[in-house]
């Protein structure tokens, strides 16, 4: 029983979103009652037009902005009206980020930045009682996105691939069950996106990550189980590609 | 512990920060050198205005003093005995100093405030020893080039040392043979002065030197002054000349000038001065001989008053000349205790020459016998002498409030006045005070300024930070955890700025006098004027309270000027922060 309903309830859903801008004098919507469901383990691809609102959709889902009409339900609990604290916390424990731009922070190492969310989960005190298991998963996940000869190096002397993988480590080593990913692959060349997306896919299937890629590159979102269409605010299509 | 990472981390990456730590640590320096300055210029002052007024002065409101200085002191001892550690007479009076530059032979006449005091009493109630130059060695340039000629072994007394001693009998030798010459050759007038004082001890003298004009004639004033007594034509002459020798020091030459100064001045005054001289009798019935002991009236002398500074030409430095020495002799004009006050003038031999520290004082004070004063001054009526002032020491200074009550309640209302060194002095003292209120106030200012760059800079580095901010917000930093990185950013800059703030200005004040010299070798100019701040070098007092305080209120400054920033950061939307190029 417990199984099936595990099964049956997404482990994240967005309902009927609707988010608006205020631009100057006047309301720009964004979103205008898109929803969006994911299973565990599931890969869904969000594609859309610039502008489309599937940055904002990833945003109200990851609790980094709050919609103004909707819902968004974490294995069928309501989470985006919490108090700042437990989005906060949710965001530190349920959610990893990873966006376009990579967004290391420029005067930390690697090792540090991969460190980043469990430094700021822990206290000073528990950090220094844990400091060496935080280390080893930190190092644990920089292993496991191949950037290990890369520790101590800071952002500026890596490249764009090798960020992108210092952020999807950074993202993971707090061992989130949801990834949202704004763009992975929009600043990397094909090659490169291409390992980004691979690296993505396996973590997928090895661990069971849920996750929500946004992107505007067809053939890139063609690699997920399942691929949202968003237009003008609104959910136009869902191509079921079934999960393998 | 993401902040303090991250607070360190951009402490060490950001150079900008290095604007606010400057700016910080200068205010800092500032404050704790100019405090420190002051704080050493006050005590500094106080302690030497202290020192010579002793804890408590009871004053007679008026010139003339109060009669009969042994009750006057029972009745202190009486009010107040088991708080006072000491306590002396002093008889306090206005009056001119008149004395020859041995150089020029120009004859200088300056105010000066005398004081009769007992030497040994006004030992007790202050540190007159630390003052006096024979018992003091002479150091400059950190080396002693002179021994102290006295041992504190030897108590205070009138008494000239050896060496004084043997340079007035010299002195005087050469000014008998001047005047024997003179008055043989009778081609100048015998210098003169109607000096009483000096004539107690005088001695017969046979040198006939005649003059057949009367002292009292107006026309021949011009020869025969107002030592001249009437039926005592040239023994009185002889007489003056030789008084003369004996208050003047300077020298044959020095002496003809202010015997001849005197006489010019002394002619339309000579005949009332001379009938009511009340030792006329001495100068006519007394033939004269030179005088070569020291007079009855002795003085210590204000160093200032007689010496001057010149550059010496070996070492480019300066070099004080003393125009008066132990053993020469000056002249006192004062004020006798009579109604209406006559003029009253005498000679006095110093005997030695002092120096307190405090300008003011170093430049108006004689302090002269008690005994001689009050005679000179007819204070001694009937056995009975009066003074014009009791210095008294506490045990304790604390009880100072209350003694002083005590006191004003001992003596008849009105009749004298009693206050503490403190009230006494109170306007210099509230003056440097306020003085260092002012300055402490600007000076905080300054840090003010520093923590208004702080908020600037902190806005800046918001700014540049904000994607960072996102970053972390992202990550599920709280908006508490952005805002304290900031504030303990600030707390940081703060704290450093004010450590090396503290260092340097700790060290500024430790060496200041050598960084003054520098500074003066550099300008050419003498920065620090002895002469303006009373002081020869410039005193300072670290009070550790007060470097606290100024590091603590730099520290708060910062902090309070990232709050601002900090409030702003934490504010920060984490998509719109993330969006933000």
């Amino acid at each position: 029983m417990t199984e099936t309903l595990r099964m049956t309830t997404p482990i994240i859903a967005a309902e009927a979103i609707s988010k608006s801008y205020s631009k100057g004098a006047h309301k720009v919507p964004v979103l205008q009652g898109a929803g969006l469901r994911a299973m565990r383990g599931e890969f869904v691809s969000v594609i859309g037009q610039s502008g489309s609102g599937k940055s904002t959709l990833l945003h109200v889902m990851g609790l980094l902005d709050s919609p103004d009409v909707g819902e968004v339900l974490l294995q069928g609990e309501r989470i985006d009206d919490l108090n700042q604290r437990a989005r906060d916390q949710l965001r530190n424990q349920v959610f990893g980020f990873i966006f376009q731009f990579y967004h290391l922070l420029p005067e930390l190492s690697l090792l540090e930045n991969v460190m980043m969310p469990l430094m700021i989960r822990y206290s000073l005190r528990e950090y220094w009682r844990r400091r060496k298991e935080i280390r080893d998963s930190a190092m644990d996940m920089i292993q496991q996105v191949g950037l290990s000869h890369r520790t101590l190096h800071r952002p500026s002397e890596l490249s764009g691939g090798e960020m992108q993988r210092g952020a999807i480590a950074r993202a993971l080593v707090a061992r989130p069950e949801i990834l949202l990913a704004d763009e992975p692959t929009g600043n990397l060349d094909s090659t490169t996106g291409c390992e980004i997306m691979e690296l993505l896919t396996s973590l997928n299937q090895n661990s069971q990550l849920t996750i929500i890629m946004v992107t505007h590159d067809e053939s890139i979102a063609g690699q997920a189980h399942r691929i949202v269409r968003l237009a003008e605010g609104r959910i136009q299509t869902v191509s079921q590609e079934d999960a393998a | 512990m993401y902040r303090l990472l991250l607070c360190l981390r951009y402490l060490r990456t950001r150079y900008i920060a290095l604007a606010c730590i400057i700016s910080v640590m200068l205010g800092v320096a500032t404050m704790i050198v100019v405090n420190s300055v002051m704080a050493g210029f006050a005590s500094e002052m106080r302690d030497r205005l202290h020192n010579f007024l002793a804890d408590i002065v009871v004053e007679s409101r008026s010139l003339d003093g109060i009669r009969d200085s042994k009750s006057q002191m029972d009745v202190v001892e009486k009010a107040v005995g088991s708080f006072v550690e000491a306590m002396t007479p002093i008889v306090e009076v206005p009056g001119m100093i008149t004395f020859t530059d041995p150089f020029s032979g120009e004859v200088f006449t300056s105010p000066v405030e005398i004081l009769g005091i007992d030497p040994v009493g006004k030992a007790k109630v202050g540190p007159l020893y630390d003052y006096l130059d024979s018992y003091n060695p002479v150091i400059e340039r950190g080396q002693i080039v002179r021994q102290a000629l006295r041992s504190r072994d030897v108590p205070l007394s009138w008494e000239l040392t050896d060496s004084a001693a043997a340079r007035r009998h010299t002195i005087q030798e050469l000014n008998a043979l001047s005047l024997r010459r003179g008055a043989r050759e009778q081609d100048f007038s015998p210098p003169t002065f109607d000096l009483p004082g000096g004539s107690a001890a005088e001695t017969p003298d046979a040198a006939p030197s005649p003059q057949p004009d009367d002292s009292s004639g107006p026309v021949d004033s011009a020869s025969e002054t107002g030592a001249g007594e009437a039926g005592a034509s040239d023994a009185g002459a002889s007489d003056a000349g030789a008084s003369d020798a004996g208050a003047s020091d300077a020298g044959g030459a020095a002496t003809g000038v202010i015997g001849s100064a005197e006489t010019r001045e002394a002619t339309s005054e000579t005949a009332i001065a001379t009938d009511e001289d009340p030792f006329g009798d001495q100068f006519g019935s007394s033939p004269v001989e030179i005088q070569r002991g020291p007079l009855p009236a002795r003085v210590y002398l204000a160093e200032g008053l007689v010496s001057f500074q010149t550059a010496d030409p070996e070492t480019k430095g300066l070099r004080k000349i003393m125009m008066v020495e132990p053993g020469d002799d000056i002249i006192l004009t004062t004020v006798k205790a009579s109604r209406p006050p006559d003029v009253v003038k005498f000679a006095a031999t110093v005997v030695d020459s002092f120096r307190s520290g405090m300008n003011e004082y170093d430049t108006s004070i004689v302090l002269m016998n008690l005994e001689e004063l009050q005679k000179n001054r007819g204070m001694i009526v009937a056995g009975q002498d009066a003074i014009t002032s009791i210095h008294i020491r506490l045990k304790n200074y604390d009880d100072a409030t209350e003694v002083v009550a005590r006191l004003k309640a001992a003596f008849p209302p009105g009749m004298v006045h009693v206050r503490t060194w403190e009230e006494k002095q109170g306007l210099l003292l509230a003056a440097v005070e306020v003085e260092t209120a002012i300055l402490n106030v600007l000076l905080f200012l300054i840090i003010a300024v520093a923590g208004f760059g702080i908020l600037a800079i902190f806005f800046m580095i918001v700014v540049e930070k904000t994607r960072d901010i996102g970053i972390l917000k992202s990550l599920g930093a709280s908006s508490g955890g952005v805002m304290s990185i900031f504030l303990s950013y600030g707390l940081a800059l703060g704290f450093v700025g004010s450590s090396a703030g503290v260092l340097i200005g700790l060290l500024f004040v430790r060496y200041i006098n050598e960084i003054e010299d520098g500074l003066s070798w550099l300008t050419g100019r003498k920065v620090f004027d002895e002469k303006i701040y009373y002081f020869f070098e410039i005193p300072t007092q670290v009070s550790p309270w007060m470097v606290f305080l100024v590091a603590l209120g730099a520290t708060s400054i910062a902090v309070l000027a990232s709050v601002l920033p900090a409030r702003r950061a934490s504010r920060l939307h984490p998509v719109r922060a993330l969006r933000y190029e």
